[in-house]
């Protein structure tokens, strides 16, 4: 589903040169479970800017259902989001005037769904997630847990194909945290292509497949039990 | 997106942040009101001074001594010539003219007028028994002057209210002697004075038969004729008959001005309408200054909530929703502000109508749809750059913003 070939993102620093990512080749299939691992500065975060297209690579080839998607205008890329990719951040990212409702909402409304199955959609998803009395809370009403899983929610709302989580639960406590993860898992076993960048170790090896990387490169690569 | 879940996003996003929001409605309001406030008071103004025209009626024709030609050949001034002047005779003759209803020779001038030890320097006029009707003036006690030769003079006088006040107090004035300069009149009438009148104030004044003004004043010279046609479409018939009778008694030159109640509305008509365009104009300067500040205010905002911006696109908003949610704010602030401002233009000019009850301010329905106008097109155009600023936002970067 996903093909990386040469993939280089450089980024220019004054007058020094950063390789983020270097030559990097990858393949992702349909309904897989990756777990990215790395140090700091790594160029995990690049990498997977780059899978969702909010980043474009400086040179060599990304193929999403076999389409060039790096020659795509914004605006292409901005659909291929909306219809495939779905984003969970560290710091989740909710609009913090807009009830946890109208968060995961927000998707649908660009896509234009209609009004009727916008409503449908979200009351099947927050009973999905256990927060169906939570509705019409803001952001600042709800605990970091409860916020990253409105987060997935609205991640999720538009039925993706793959799922981009930068480290999801770098901002929770472990007890949340590991709900998280179940509720990740969750989807990725209902087939969803999921992509988890964390720090760590022991969300990392829960993965079927663990990717390491080390200065831009790819270093390691395994699939199977840890 | 529709146009429901756009209105629906920028409310929620002009309701959270109240500062910002009540900053852009007061300096929209203040830029529409400002409109609305000026073009009232020049419509106000307008709608005055034609309304005290009109009240004169539309049958008058105003005869002036000398010519004043916006062209043509001035040989008479150039040799150094004075215009002729305008006498009791000339007014006296007029009346051979069948179309006319009736006249009145007005001399002016400015004498001490004085009863008693009080006195006090006011205008004088020269008139005759006609111009009560003439003026639409009522009297508030005995009579108006009586009908008599204009060559003719007689000691007695009508004075306005001021006057009255001034002068006698609360004694009866009528049958009483007060002194217009050197000579004695006695006092006849009373003026009323609700009487609205053009370019004088009735209240001020003191009336005498125009033979004695002329020799109050010594000065055969009339300030005008006041000359009234028998109806509206006898006009250009009398004034025909005027200028033909003048030219007659002044050697066949056209030595007069005639202006008729018409021109002189319409030319007013012309001159406050102007004066409205232009204040609304001035108002329309602070309209710009509003758009400005929305400009501003749109650009602290953006970058306030790059990280929603970039969350935006990370979901797929494409730069166009983004810049039509960025825009919509602008708009309905500026909207929402226009309304306000509208409605606090309407509150100034009802108010200060209680306490000028004889301007009516409202302002005309075009400055209303030119205010509204000006400030939603202000809002859009200076939301626009904001709103591309944001849509062209690095969705990376945003979002590495927390
Ligand atoms: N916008 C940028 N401009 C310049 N350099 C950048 C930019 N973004 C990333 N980099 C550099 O690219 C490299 C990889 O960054 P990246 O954010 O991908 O690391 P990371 O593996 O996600 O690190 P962390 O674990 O700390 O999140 C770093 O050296 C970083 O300094
Ligand atoms: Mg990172």
């Amino acid at each position: 589903m996903i093909r990386l070939e040469k993939v280089e993102r450089i980024f220019q620093v004054g007058d020094q040169q950063v390789t983020a990512l270097n030559k990097v080749d990858l393949n992702i299939e349909a309904g897989e479970y990756i777990s990215i691992m790395g140090p700091s500065g790594s160029g995990k975060s690049t990498l997977l800017n780059i899978l969702g297209l909010l980043d474009r690579p400086n040179r060599g080839q990304y193929l999403l259902d076999g389409k060039d998607v790096t020659s795509l205008t914004d605006d292409e890329q901005a659909f291929t989001r909306q219809q495939k990719i779905g984003f969970v951040f560290q710091f989740f990212h909710l609009i913090p005037r807009l009830t946890a409702e109208a968060n995961i909402e927000l998707p649908m409304i660009l896509a234009g769904i209609p009004e009727q199955e916008r409503k449908d959609r979200i009351h099947t998803v927050l009973k999905a997630i256990g927060l169906e009395n939570r509705a019409d809370h803001r952001p600042d009403q709800l605990s970091g847990g409860q916020l990253q899983r409105i987060a997935i929610a609205r991640a999720t709302i538009m039925q993706p194909k793959v799922l981009l989580a930068d480290e999801p639960t770098g901002n929770l406590d472990q007890h949340s945290g590991g709900e998280i993860i179940q509720l990740l898992e969750d989807l990725n076993s209902k087939g969803l292509t999921l992509i988890i960048v964390t720090h760590d170790m022991n969300i990392g090896k829960r993965a079927r497949r663990r990717i390491r990387i080390v200065d831009g490169q790819i270093s390691a690569d395994e699939t199977g039990v840890a | 997106m529709n146009i429901k879940d756009i209105f629906l996003f920028t409310i929620h996003a002009v309701t959270s942040n109240r500062i910002r929001t009540i900053l852009m409605l007061v300096a929209m309001s203040i830029g529409v009101g400002s409109v609305v406030i000026l073009t009232s008071i020049g419509e106000g103004a307008r709608h005055y001074v034609t309304d005290e025209f009109s009240a004169l009626g539309t049958n008058l024709i105003i005869v002036l001594p000398g010519r004043t030609e916006t062209a043509g050949n001035q040989a008479g001034m150039l040799f150094g010539k004075t215009p002729r002047d305008l006498t009791v005779y000339d007014a006296d003759s007029i009346h051979r003219s069948p179309y006319i209803k009736q006249i009145a020779p007005i001399s002016v001038g400015s004498a001490t007028i004085s009863y008693k030890q009080r006195s006090r320097e006011g205008p004088v006029i020269g008139s005759s028994a006609s111009l009560l009707d003439i003026r639409h003036w009522e009297m508030a006690q005995g009579k108006f002057l009586p009908v008599m030769d204009y060559d003719r003079g007689s000691p007695v006088c009508v004075i306005g209210a001021e006057t009255k006040r001034e002068l006698f107090a609360n004694e009866n004035p009528l049958g009483k002697w007060l002194r217009i300069g050197d000579r004695r009149f006695r006092v006849i009438g009373v003026i009323a004075s609700e009487g609205r009148s053009v370019g004088v104030d009735v209240e001020k004044l003191v009336i005498v038969p125009v033979a004695s003004a002329i020799a109050i004043f010594d000065n055969p010279s009339l300030f005008r004729i006041m000359v009234e046609s028998k109806n509206r479409d006898m006009v250009p018939s009398a004034i025909k008959d005027v200028e033909r009778i003048i030219r007659e008694r002044h050697q066949g030159k056209d030595d007069v001005t005639l202006i008729t109640q018409d021109a002189v509305l319409g030319t007013f008509d012309k001159i406050f309408t102007a004066l409205t365009f232009t204040v609304a104009g001035i108002g329309a300067i602070s309209l710009f200054v509003a758009g400005i500040l929305i400009m501003n205010v749109m650009l602290v905002t953006v970058s306030q909530r790059t990280s929603e911006i970039g969350l935006l696109k990370a979901i797929g908003a494409s730069k166009q929703q983004i810049t039509i949610l960025f825009m919509g704010e602008a708009a309905l602030l500026s909207l929402i502000g226009a309304l306000a401002g509208i409605g606090f233009g309407i509150l100034v000019t009802q108010t200060a109508e209680i306490f000028f009850p004889k301007m009516t301010l409202v302002a005309p329905w075009w400055a209303l749809v030119a205010a509204m106008a000006t400030a939603i097109t202000t809002g859009i155009l200076f939301g626009l750059l904001p709103a591309r600023r944001a849509a062209r936002l690095d969705p990376v970067t945003a979002l590495s913003r927390r």
